[in-house]
Formats: C-alpha cells, structure tokens, sequence
C-alpha cells in the first residue's frame, strides 16, 4: 500500500522539489512535508454500449466499423412523422447492469429529451433519462492491491440513445455518420468515493468485466463501446484548514490509458495551481469547468464550454411510453445473471483453496470458471485443475490473446488430465505436453500419453530391464559404485539418468533409484 | 410581459432553439409565452397532493419491440434529402474541436 502511494506521490508533486512523505492507509492520503494532506475526490461517469442486435429505438442493425450511413432509417435520422419503439431488449440490458451493481430499480421509468444542436444528433435532442433513471444507488466493489476491495457508490445508471459519428478529416468540411445515432447507451454515474488513479482504473476495469460478464457489452475500447469522464478535485488540509479545488470534467476519454493520464495529470495540475494561490483556486471561487484530454502531450487541455451547453431544457419525451418494470420482470431479468466474478472468486478461493491470483485469474470471464466447475464436477482435484490451468492455459491464452476457454481446452480433458498425474500415471513435464497437444487436437490425454510414451512405467519387470542393459553397458561406473570413494555418488547419477533416458522419462526417478540400489547390492 | 418573461429571455430561448427573432417578435411571443405561464399558474392552485405524476396523457406502458433487424435504407436513400453530401457521409460546415 505504502509503495503504491509513493507511486501516486511521485505524479501528484513531480518536479516541484518538495520532500514528500506518503502515508498510507485506506484513503492513500497524501501528505507533503509542509503538512499538507491532500485527498484526490474523482467521480465518474462510464458509458457503455449496449450490444444489443439493433439500435434503441428503431430495428436498423447496431453494428461498428460498416459503410457510412448504411444502417439508418427515418426514425434514427430524425425524420418528421417517424417514431421510436422502445428496445425490450436494451431495457432487460440495462437492467441487468443495474441488478449486478447492486442498484434498485425503478418500478417506473420515463425518458426524456435533452435538447441541444450538434450535426450527429439529427433530432436536435437526445433522447435520455432525466430524474426517473432506470436504476439508482448501488454500488460496485472492486480489488485493490493486497486481497482487499473496496466498494464505491454508484448513484445511478440510465439508459439513453447514442449520437452519430463526425469525421473530421476530410478536407474543408466534417462529415455525418449516423450508423452509430440511436445505438443503445448506459450512462452509469459514481458517487465521488475514489481516491486515486488506482482506484479510477480499478473502478474502470471492474465495470468493463462486469458489462461483458453479463453479455451485455463487448466493452471494446478501439470500439468506442465504453468511454469514460471522471470529476476530479482535491481535498486539501493545511494549517487545520479545508480547501476544495475546483471541480474538472475530463470529457470524452476512450483508453484506460488516457483514464489513468488525465487523472493523474489532473491531480497534478491542480495541487499546483491551488499551491500558487490557496485562497483563489478553489471550488468556492472557480466551480466546476469541463477539459479535454491531449493524447499526445498526456495533458488535459482547456476546452471551451459552449455557450448556454448546460441549458438543456429537458421534459418528458411525448413519443414514448413510460416502462412499467413488475416484480416478475424484474426477477426473470435476475434469475438470468447467475453469479457474479467477485462473488465467483471470493467461492473459488474458500471452496476450492486456490490462492487470490489464481482465483481471479480464472473468473476474468465467465466460461473459464465454468471450465472449473465443471472438472471439478466430473471428479477431478480443483487445486490440479487451477495449476494446469494456470501455467499451461494461461501460457496458451497469451500466445493466442484469448480467454483460457477460448483456447479450446474441454472440461473433460482437464479433467482427465488432471486425474492421471494425480494418479501418478504421468508427471508434471508429460502433463504439460499433453496439455498443448489435447488442447489442439480435442484427443483424450490418455491416447496422447498412451501414443507419445508419456505414461509412467510402473511395470517393475520393464524398469529392470531397463537397469539391466544400463549395467551391462556401463561397467566403469558400476565398478566406480563398487569401490565407494568420492565418484560412488556422480555414476550412480550417471546410471538412473541413463535408465531415465531409456524410459524417454516414463519412469518414476524414484522408482528407478529404488531398484537400482537393490541390483547393485545383490 | 410579465416579470417572469422578459426580452432577454425570450431571446436566450430563442437562440437556444435557433431561431432568429425581430425585435416585434420578441415582444409578442414574450407576451404569449406570459400567459402560457399565466395558465400553469392557475393549473398550480390545484390540489394534487395525492394524484401521481403523469408523464403521458395516454394510459399506456411497455410499449416495446423485439430485438429483430428490419430493413434500413440505403446510404444513397439516407442522403437523398440531404443539402449536402461528401461521399456517402451527411456534409456539414468543419466543426471544431470534438464532443457536444
Ligand atoms: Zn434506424
């Protein structure tokens, strides 16, 4: 913890010389030598794409990366007369999202028009949720360094219509698509209860595993399926004083990477600034201002605000019907969610005593803890299973930037796999190899030991002939062994690993040291 | 105009909406938009302490479709309407910058 704050110090006060103490604890406060105690507050605001087949309000495909303005129609390109149908299936969505984070959900829900000119919103408003959001005050727990997690708020999460694209490179002009206008959309919004970088990635990559946990979301970044604007200011105690710096909106970011440098450069910036003048930069003073964030430079940059952008106008949107969700509905849509990957982890760890890395590595998705449970299941040893899975399948999973499940591994292979060196029947480097080969070829791991001489030789009569033609060819060593002397022990050695090597390692070395002594002293 | 409408804000809602207004029109929109005002002014002596919002004059909910693809149009059909056109994209003045 403490090594995480110095991380966060060094970013926090970079360059200006000071001598920082980090202190740490739950809140990573940040203290300077000057008695300074600075507290990053950061909200955040993550909008997610809901995959579902067609877009929210009218049945043209909700599909990235076709021909522009390809899949439009009257109703997303904002045609007079055209109406929208509420999507049921973005609603179930959104729902389950909701459900997962631990929200209510409102037994009553409307949408509403939020109206302003942009080029790629055709209607001149969006349709979206204003004070009656589908789901509100939950709450989502994330890991931090060390086995803990902490839980931060979310105050709410809406459902609302996604706008079109603009290209900007073409010469002299910009460009419409409108194949992404009307694609489903979640704005899921925090409560301010991070307090670090590492918890706004943390928060960030926890919400991106849920979404695609609950098939909701393909969460894809170079997609555009998942963007993010945290609120970031300080908390500064000097002197028994409190000072708020001024909130900033770092709007429109697209990366975890671009997340984490805004925010960083962000709490940077501001600790500065509020250092240059304690009593004038300040939330009293400056309020609230919106950023972008320059890639490039890894800064945030003024952006200007629009004149009059806040003024809205928001009412109840008349094409729309308000969503009545029963106690029925919303049981079904929960029904559907099974376990969760924290609760799936936290099972692994106490049912089947894998350790925390284990664990979590093997519930980042769902079917590859569903491999899991299910060789465990079919009979075999959990904490086997997880090692295999662990060196092998992850190995694979990397060299072919997959999911361990996607690698093609079957669960009754595992198993089996498993079984066999628990059994003896193979060791550690034949399970290995035979991990690799089942897994490309879908054959039983008992063919492949059985056609590749993997199996261990527990035939006594087999090992002894193997002994037999080791003595036989080496009478050096076993007169050596003989004589005793410092060279007894090196052609022993030397003996079992030519026996080893008969066997193509299909003896058990202990098998072999136990027969060759009992030859050698007859 | 009543004190809630003044000339300044008619010409802020104005311009919110896009709409260029005369100063004559100011005048008299501000003074329909007064009685409009005037009208929910009385609608508010109402009790209503125990009606629930309503947020649709039609009693209906769970108006919903079915996640199934339909037709689209073609791009050439989706710009047939449109002033102008660069490529297959919608053609608008450069804007600056990226975000709403
Ligand atoms: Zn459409």
């Amino acid at each position: 913890m403490v090594a995480q704050v110095c991380n966060l110090w060094l970013l926090v006060v970079g360059g200006t010389g000071l001598q920082p103490v980090a202190v740490g604890g739950t809140n990573e406060k940040i203290m300077t030598d000057n008695n300074d105690n600075v507290l990053p507050i950061i909200g955040m605001e993550i909008h997610v794409e809901l995959a579902t087949k067609t877009k929210i309000f009218c049945r043209c495909l909700n599909r990235f990366g076709d021909p522009p303005n390809t899949h439009t129609c009257p109703v997303c390109l904002g045609m007079p007369g055209s109406l929208p149908v509420m999507n049921k299936k973005a609603v179930e969505y959104s729902m389950k999202v909701g459900l997962a984070l631990n929200c209510t959900i409102a037994g009553r829900t409307k949408w509403d028009r939020k109206n302003y000119y942009y080029p790629d919103l055709p209607k001149a408003y969006q349709i979206s949720q204003y004070d009656m959001p589908l789901a509100s005050d939950g709450y989502l727990e994330i890991p931090l360094e060390g086995d803990t997690t902490k839980k931060l708020r979310v105050l709410r999460a809406h459902l609302e219509e996604d706008a079109g694209k603009n290209v900007h490179d073409l010469p002299g002009c910009t460009g419409v698509d409108l194949n992404r206008a009307g694609v489903p959309l979640l704005e899921i919004v925090s409560q301010p209860d991070m307090n670090s970088v590492a918890e706004v990635t943390g928060y960030a990559r926890a919400m991106q595993r849920i979404v695609r946990w609950l098939g909701v979301s393909e969460a894809n970044m170079q997609m555009g399926h998942m963007r993010f604007e945290p609120n970031i200011n300080l908390h500064i105690t000097r002197d028994g004083k409190i000072y708020k710096t001024p909130i900033i909106e770092v709007k429109n970011l697209n990366s975890f990477r671009s997340l984490e440098g805004a925010v960083a450069f962000e709490i940077r910036r501001q600790y500065e600034l509020w250092q240059d003048d304690p009593d004038g930069f300040t939330l009293e003073k400056l309020g609230k201002q919106n950023r972008g964030y320059d890639v490039d430079r890894e800064q945030t940059v003024f952006q200007r605000d629009k004149e009059e952008a806040h003024d809205y106008r928001y009412f109840p949107d008349p094409d729309l019907m308000p969503v009545v969700v029963s106690s029925d509905w919303r049981d079904r849509v929960a029904g559907e969610i099974g376990e969760l990957p924290l609760a799936r982890r936290e099972r692994f760890m106490t049912e089947y005593k894998l350790t925390f890395e284990e664990a979590d590595s093997l519930t980042m998705d769902g079917p590859t803890g569903d491999l899991l449970d299910a060789v465990v299941e079919a009979g075999a040893e959990a904490k086997r299973c997880s090692k295999l899975l662990m060196s092998r399948g992850l190995a694979l999973a990397n060299e072919k930037n997959c999911t361990i499940a996607m690698t093609g591994i079957k669960a009754w292979q595992l198993a089996d796999l498993a079984k066999m060196q628990d059994g003896g029947d193979i060791n550690a480097t034949a399970a290995a190899k035979i991990f690799d080969k089942m897994t490309a070829t879908g054959d039983s791991p008992a063919d492949i030991a059985q056609a590749d001489g993997l199996l261990i030789v527990k035939d006594d009569s087999q090992i002894e002939k193997w002994i037999d033609d080791a003595i036989a060819a080496n009478p050096q060593a076993v007169a050596e062994i003989a004589q005793g002397g410092k060279k007894q022990k090196k052609s022993f050695s030397f003996l079992v690993g030519q026996v080893m090597q008969a066997s193509r390692g299909a003896a058990a070395p202990a098998d072999v040291q136990k027969q060759l002594t009992q030859k050698l002293a007859e | 105009m009543s004190n809630k409408i003044d000339a300044n804000l008619v010409r802020h809602i104005g311009k919110l909406s896009r709409i260029e207004l005369t100063d004559a029109e100011v005048d008299a929109l501000g003074c329909q938009m007064a009685d409009i005002l005037e009208y929910f002014d009385k609608l508010q002596e109402l009790d209503t302490q125990n009606v629930e919002p309503m947020a649709h004059a039609v009693e209906l909910s769970n108006v919903l479709a079915d996640d199934v693809q339909r037709d689209s149009l073609t791009a050439e059909q989706a710009l047939a309407n449109a002033p102008a056109r660069e490529g297959d994209f919608f053609k608008v003045p450069k804007v600056l910058g990226e975000g709403a």
